[in-house]
C-alpha cells in the first residue's frame, strides 16, 4: 500500500468505531501498561485518539503512532470496563493491520511469520532443531521452574528465564491420533497450539491422559498450523489468514463434537477471531470458520461444564496449596473463572488460595513480552508479588503464555513456586 | 520549543519524563469534554513535588503556558492546553501521606487516585464520602481544582466540605501554605477555599489536607417508581421537609429508565417516568424507621412501585441500576455529552419540563438522571458530532438548556466545571463585574498568565 491516501481512506473506514470512545478515560484504571507508565498514549483512549488523530490528519506520523499501538498486551481489560462498548481489541487489531499495510512488516517478523509459521513443516523442523542445540546457547537457570536463561545475552533473548524448548515436542510424541467415542458417547478434536506443542507438551500429554480416562475420542490430526494469533496482533493478516487456511484444512469436516484447546490464547482466536475477520471470505469458507468456532471450548470448561467431571474417588488430605492467575483470554475474553479452580480441586491433594488481584494481567500479552520486556517485566512483577504473597505452593493457570510469563518472572526471583497447567493437576491423579 | 528550553525542563524532571514526540503530545490534546484538540508543545511528568514546583518556575519565567492535567477526566476541557504550551502530569505525585485516625485527617499528593484514597481511609475504618462517578481515575488534585461532588452530595456536601487546606506553588514556583490540620483555624486569608474549584488557574497543587469523617453502620436502598415526575419531585420536597437527609437520593427519566432496561435488562418499569433510588444511612434503628417513613411518604405521593433492597445484593442492584445509566445512554449514539445544569431542588419539575420541551424543539435525544436531593441533574445529549447540521442543533440546545437553568435560578454547572466548555456563559450567571474582579485577581497571582490560561473567566 504504503500510500497515505490509502492509510487514510482505511483508517476512515474504522472511524465510526473510533468515534464510539467518549474520552472518559474509565479504562486508566485497569489498564496494565498504563498502571507502568502512567502515560496517556498507553491507554485505550489514548491509542484511539491518535488514530482518530492520523484518520483526520491532525497528525501525520504513521510510524509514531503505530509505535504507540504496539505498546498492548490486547489484555482486553479496557474493553471489559469501557462504559461506552467500545470494541477495542477489534480497532487495535484492525489498525494493526492497516499500519502495517502501510509501514511493511518488520524483517525479523517478517521471517518468523511468513517463513515459519505459514510453514507448520518448516517450523517444526526448525524448531527441533533449536529444542537439541539450546544447550549450548542456554544453561539451566532454576531446576524447580525447568527454565534456563540466555547463556549469551541477545538482543531478544536479554535476561529472560526461559523453559527451555521441550526436548520433544508434542507432535513428536504423539503424531496424530484418531480414537473412536468411548464410555462418555463424545469425540473431541484437539488443538494443542504451538506453545503447548513446542514448550509444554506435558500439558498437552495430561489433556490426552484426562480424555482417555473419562471415555473421548480425540480427533488430532497432524501437521497443525499456529492459530495465527501472533501473526494478526503484529498486524500481518496475510500470514493470518494463511494459517487459517491450514487449520480448516486439518480440522474442517472431521468427525467430532467439540474442538478443545488447554490454550487460552488458541481458544479466544479460533472461537471469536476467525469467524469475525473472515469478512473477504467466500461463504464455505466461513461456513467453516462458524462451524468449527461454535464447537471450540476450553479444556477446562470441557471437563467441568460438558463431562460434567466431578471429584469422586477418595478425600485427599487438601494440603497442597494452589492459587489460580485467571488468563485475560479466559477472564475478559470468554469469561471463564470458575472453572479452571474446580479442575485444580479434581486433584484431591488441593486446597486453593486466592492471590490478591488474580485478574490482573501477568504482562505477557503474546510479543508484547518480547517488544517490550521491561514493561512486560515491571507489570509481571506485580504478579509475582501477589503469587509469593498468597503463600501457594503452586500457581495453575489455563494459558501457556502465561505460564511461561510467570515462570520467568518467579524463576529470576529466585523463588520455588511451581508453575502449571489446571489439567497437569488433575491428570496426576490419574493412572 | 527550542531545544535548549527542553533540555531545562529534562534537567528538572529527567529525561524519561519529558514527551515531545508528536504522538505522546497529541494524546494530552484533549479531555473528556467533547472538544476540538489542541496540542501542547511539550508534555512532562515530574516525580516529585520539588520537581512540579521546579516546572511551574520555568514555565513562568518563559511566559509558556502552563496546563496541570491529573487524570484528564474532567468534562469541560479544563486540561486541553494551548498551543505551544506545556502540560504536567501530576499522576506520578501519587502518595498518601498521612492517614490520621486520632485527628481525623489525612494529607495526599495531589495524584492519588479518588478511590484509592477512599480504599486507603476505608481500610483503616474511616471514610471519605466525595464520590464522583469517575472515581476509579480521576486524582485528588483534580477534583479539587473542580470541586468535585458526586451521589452523597445531599447529606455529605462535596469536595470543598472536606479540603482542610492546600499547599500550592505559586508561579514563581514558592510554596504558598493555606489551612491546616485542625478543625478551626483561623490564620490568614482562606487560601484554600479559594484553590477549591480554580482548575488550574491559580496555583498548582502540591498537597492537599482532607478531613474524614466516621463511616455510617448501616444502610438500607429503596427504589420508588412515578408515573409523573411531578410527583416524585414533591417526594423529594417531602422527604426533606419531613427532616430526613437521605446519603442519596437519585433521579432517572423515562428515556433513562428504557435506555437502562434495553442495555442491562434489569426488570426496571419501562413505562414509569421517573425512578427515585434512595439510600438512607446512620444508625441501624434511625436507618430502619427513616427508611419506613420514606416509603410512606413516596406512597402518599403516588408511588406506584417501591421496592426495599432486603440485603446487600438487592442493594447491589438498586445501584447497579443506576451505575448503569451512562453506560447505557453511552451506547446509543456514537457521540454522549454529559451536561450538568443545576436547578434549586423545588425547581426539577420545570427543569424536567423544559428539557422534554428541547428535546422536541431540537430533534435530538436527551436522557436524564442526576442528584435529585440537590437539584443537579444531567441531562445527556446523544448524537453524532460528526453530523454537522445536527451538532448545531446541539449546541443550540446546550445554550436553551443553560437559559432555562439560569431562569429557574439554577447554575451552569453543578460538578463539572466551567473550563472553556461553559466560560461564555459565565457572565449570564453572575455578573461583568464579578468576571473583572476575577480577572483582576488572576491578573495580580499569575501576571503573565501562564496558569491554564482562557479557562472559567476567560481573558
Ligand atoms: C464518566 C465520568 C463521570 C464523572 N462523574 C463526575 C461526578 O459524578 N461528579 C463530578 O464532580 N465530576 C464528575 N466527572 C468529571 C471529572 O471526573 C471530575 O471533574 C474530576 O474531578 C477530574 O479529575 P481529574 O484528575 O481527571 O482532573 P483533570 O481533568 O486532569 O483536571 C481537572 C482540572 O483540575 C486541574 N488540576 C488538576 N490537578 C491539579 C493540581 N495539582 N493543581 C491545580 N490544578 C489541578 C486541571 O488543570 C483542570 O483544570 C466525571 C467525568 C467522567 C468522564
Ligand atoms: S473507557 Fe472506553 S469510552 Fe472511555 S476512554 Fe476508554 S475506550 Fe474510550
Ligand atoms: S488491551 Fe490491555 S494493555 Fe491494551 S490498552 Fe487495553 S487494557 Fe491496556
Amino acid at each position: 500500500m504504503s500510500d497515505m491516501r490509502e492509510l487514510l481512506k482505511l483508517l476512515g473506514e474504522l472511524d465510526d468505531q473510533l468515534v464510539t470512545c467518549m474520552r472518559c478515560g474509565t479504562c486508566q484504571s485497569v489498564c496494565p501498561v498504563y498502571g507502568q507508565t502512567g502515560r496517556e498514549a498507553d491507554v485505550a483512549r489514548g491509542k484511539i485518539a491518535l488514530l482518530e488523530g492520523l484518520a483526520y490528519k491532525m497528525i501525520h506520523d504513521p510510524a509514531g503512532v503505530q509505535d504507540k499501538v504496539n505498546r498492548c498486551l490486547l489484555c482486553g481489560a479496557c474493553e471489559a470496563s469501557c462504559p461506552s462498548g467500545v470494541k477495542v481489541l477489534d480497532i487495535f487489531l484492525k489498525a494493526r493491520t492497516i499500519l502495517v499495510g502501510y509501514m511493511g512488516l518488520p524483517p525479523a517478523k517478517k521471517l518468523i511469520f511468513r517463513g515459519m509459521l505459514t510453514h507448520p513443516g518448516l517450523f517444526n523442523s526448525l524448531m527441533e532443531w533449536g529444542a537439541r542445540f539450546q544447550g549450548l546457547f542456554t544453561r539451566p537457570a532454576s531446576e524447580a521452574l525447568g527454565t534456563s536463561c540466555a547463556r549469551f545475552a541477545t538482543g531478544v533473548l536479554g535476561d529472560r528465564h526461559f523453559p527451555a524448548l521441550a526436548k520433544k515436542p508434542l507432535h513428536a510424541i504423539v503424531p496424530s491420533l484418531d480414537t473412536p467415542r468411548g464410555a462418555s458417547g463424545l469425540k473431541v478434536a484437539f488443538f494443542p497450539g504451538c506453545m503447548i506443542d513446542k514448550v509444554y507438551p506435558n500439558v498437552g500429554q495430561a489433556v490426552l491422559k484426562i480424555l482417555a480416562h473419562h471415555g473421548v475420542g480425540v480427533f488430532l490430526p497432524s501437521g497443525q498450523a499456529c492459530c495465527g494469533i501472533p501473526a494478526f496482533s503484529s498486524g500481518d493478516k496475510r500470514s493470518y489468514d494463511r494459517m487459517v487456511d491450514e487449520n480448516i484444512a486439518r480440522f474442517a469436516g472431521g468427525d467430532f463434537d467439540y474442538l478443545i484447546t488447554a490454550c487460552a490464547t488458541c481458544t479466544t482466536t479460533i472461537k471469536k477471531f476467525w469467524p469475525e475477520y473472515a469478512e473477504q471470505s467466500d461463504q464455505k469458507r466461513r461456513d467453516a470458520l462458524d462451524a468449527l468456532a461454535a464447537k471450540t471450548m476450553d479444556v477446562n470448561a470441557f471437563l467441568v461444564d460438558v463431562l460434567k467431571v466431578r471429584q469422586d474417588g477418595e478425600a485427599g488430605p487438601r494440603d497442597l496449596t494452589v492459587t489460580v492467575h485467571d488468563s485475560c483470554h479466559l477472564r475478559m475474553s470468554l469469561g471463564i473463572t470458575a472453572q479452571p479452580r474446580a479442575v485444580a480441586r479434581l486433584n484431591p491433594n488441593v486446597e486453593l488460595v486466592e492471590m490478591k488481584d488474580a485478574g490482573a494481567c501477568c504482562g505477557c500479552g503474546g510479543s508484547f513480552t518480547l517488544l517490550h520486556y521491561d514493561l512486560a517485566e515491571r507489570i509481571g512483577a506485580k504478579k509475582r508479588d501477589n503469587i509469593i504473597a498468597s503463600g501457594a505452593q503452586v500457581v495453575t493457570t489455563g494459558c501457556p503464555a502465561c505460564m511461561l510469563q510467570i515462570t520467568d518472572m518467579l524463576s529470576k526471583a529466585g523463588t520455588r513456586t511451581r508453575v502449571c497447567h489446571p489439567v497437569e493437576l488433575y491428570a496426576e491423579t490419574l493412572d | 520549543m527550542n531545544e535548549a528550553l527542553k533540555k531545562d525542563f529534562a534537567a528538572i524532571v529527567g529525561q524519561e519524563n519529558v514527551m515531545e514526540s508528536e504522538a505522546d503530545r497529541f494524546s494530552y490534546a484533549y479531555d473528556a469534554a467533547v472538544l476540538e484538540p489542541v496540542m501542547p508543545a511539550l508534555v512532562v511528568r515530574p516525580e516529585s513535588r520539588e520537581a512540579l514546583g521546579r516546572v511551574v518556575k520555568l514555565a513562568n519565567e518563559n511566559g509558556l503556558p502552563l496546563c496541570v492535567r491529573g487524570s484528564g477526566t474532567n468534562l469541560s476541557g479544563g486540561t486541553i492546553p494551548r498551543e505551544g504550551g506545556v502540560v504536567v502530569l501530576t499522576n506520578a505525585l501519587n502518595n498518601i501521606l498521612e492517614i490520621n485516625e486520632a485527628d481525623l485527617y489525612a494529607v495526599v499528593e495531589p495524584g492519588v487516585i479518588t478511590a484509592k484514597f477512599a480504599a486507603a481511609v476505608a481500610a483503616r475504618g474511616l471514610f471519605y464520602p466525595p464520590d464522583p462517578g469517575s472515581q476509579a481515575v480521576s486524582t485528588m488534585g483534580g477534583n479539587v481544582a473542580e470541586n468535585a461532588g458526586g451521589l452523597r452530595g445531599l447529606k455529605y456536601g462535596v469536595t470543598k466540605d472536606y479540603v482542610m487546606g492546600v499547599d500550592f506553588f505559586d508561579v514563581d514556583g514558592e510554596i504558598v501554605k493555606s489551612g491546616s490540620r485542625t478543625v478551626k483555624c483561623v490564620s490568614g486569608l482562606n487560601l484554600h477555599g479559594l484553590m477549591v474549584g480554580s482548575e488550574g488557574t491559580l496555583g498548582v497543587f502540591e498537597k492537599i489536607t482532607l478531613k474524614l469523617v466516621p463511616p455510617p453502620r448501616s444502610q438500607k436502598a429503596l427504589m420508588a417508581i412515578f408515573d409523573n415526575v411531578n410527583s416524585a419531585s414533591e417526594a423529594v420536597a417531602a422527604i426533606i421537609a419531613a427532616k430526613i437527609v437521605p446519603a442519596t437520593l437519585e433521579f432517572m427519566d423515562n428515556f433513562t429508565i428504557r435506555t437502562v432496561e434495553d442495555f442491562a435488562h434489569a426488570g426496571l418499569p419501562v413505562d414509569a417516568n421517573a425512578l427515585l433510588l434512595i439510600e438512607v444511612d446512620g444508625h441501624a434503628g434511625q436507618v430502619a424507621e427513616e427508611a419506613e417513613q420514606v416509603e410512606a411518604i413516596c406512597r402518599k405521593l403516588g408511588a406506584r412501585g417501591i421496592h426495599v433492597a432486603k440485603d446487600a445484593a438487592e442493594r447491589n442492584k438498586v445501584w447497579e441500576a443506576r451505575r448503569a445509566a451512562l453506560s447505557a445512554l453511552a451506547r446509543v449514539c456514537p457521540t454522549t455529552v454529559l451536561e450538568d445544569a443545576t436547578v434549586p431542588r423545588s425547581k426539577i419539575p420545570a427543569m424536567m419540563q423544559a428539557l422534554g420541551d428541547i428535546a422536541v424543539k431540537y430533534r435530538l435525544k436527551i436522557g436524564t438522571f442526576g442528584h435529585a436531593g440537590d437539584g443537579n441533574l444531567h441531562p445527556t445529549i446523544l448524537t453524532d458530532r460528526r453530523n454537522k447540521e445536527e451538532w448545531k442543533r446541539v449546541e443550540d440546545a446546550i445554550d436553551e438548556i443553560f437559559d432555562v437553568a439560569l431562569g429557574l435560578g439554577g447554575t451552569l454547572s453543578g460538578e463539572h466545571g466551567i473550563g472553556i466548555a461553559k466560560s461564555k456563559y459565565m457572565e449570564k450567571e453572575t455578573s461583568r463585574a464579578t468576571i473583572l474582579f476575577s480577572r483582576r485577581l488572576k491578573k495580580a497571582l499569575d501576571p503573565k498568565g501562564i496558569l491554564n490560561p482562557g479557562k472559567i473567566i476567560g481573558e
